[in-house]
């Protein structure tokens, strides 16, 4: 398991002083119809991002609050990893992309009806914003205008 | 990541999270998560290890036809 004190001092500060903020907490909204009928989309937390974007930001004061858009044919293998916290082994994710961003097993669940079919598009942000005031008024909420644009049912959000 | 969950849930469209670390995850509360017994970097298990991969994304998936009135953090 990981936990917190597996982290390096100056990560394990940072945590300690981020603030938890809360929405009124409610449950999540229930998938309506099966799951060999859902269009799924990944969101995740690695900041990846294709060789031809800009990198993310880690000089952003509060943090880059950006996000990339991957379309279900990237190539997985060219994906960048731009976080460069050493709070987190990079060995697998540089290794095996689908670690964090499954697009290939997302495409072998639809070719086996275990799904609907993958999303057109997917997402990325950095994870660990301190400062996240622009994440919630701004990126999140363009995210979810485009994955609610694009017909997207359901969506697994991974982390590193 | 807890943030961008509860605003997608916001537009009524449901999540699901995969989470290595409880400690955190209990904090964040977020409506559905799964979590992985692996460290930091590995959500979805190994790298290379479709098996793995495909058997988390579905337990991972198979949380979203239940709603609970707290969170639902799940062990895989």
């Amino acid at each position: 398991m990981a936990h917190f004190s597996d982290l390096k001092l100056t990560y394990r500060i940072y945590m300690a002083a981020y603030r938890y903020r809360q929405f009124d907490w409610r449950p999540g909204a229930v998938l309506a119809k099966p799951l060999a009928e859902s269009r799924i989309a990944i969101v995740t937390t690695a900041a990846l991002h294709r060789p031809d974007q800009p990198t993310f930001d880690e000089s952003v004061k509060g943090g880059d609050w950006s996000y990339r858009e991957l379309p279900l044919d990237v190539d997985l293998a060219s994906l960048r990893v731009a976080h460069k916290s050493d709070a987190f082994d990079h060995t697998g994710v540089e290794t095996d992309k689908n670690l964090v961003l499954p697009l290939d097993r997302l495409r072998e669940l639809a070719a086996e009806r275990m799904i609907g079919e993958p999303a057109p598009r997917h997402f990325s942000f950095m994870g660990s914003i301190p400062a996240p005031g622009r994440l919630v008024d701004q990126t999140a909420p363009e995210v979810a205008a485009k994955l609610r644009d694009d017909g997207v049912d359901a969506i697994l959000l991974t982390p590193v | 990541m807890g943030l961008i969950q509860s605003v997608i849930e916001r537009l009524g469209i449901p999540t699901v999270s995969i989470t290595v670390c409880k400690e955190l995850t209990v904090k964040v509360r977020p409506p559905r998560a799964l979590f992985v017994d692996r460290p930091f970097g590995y959500p979805l298990g190994a790298p290379s290890d479709a098996g793995l991969q495909t058997s988390i994304i579905l337990a991972a998936l198979s949380l979203l036809q239940r709603q609970v009135g707290e969170p639902l953090i799940v062990d895989y």
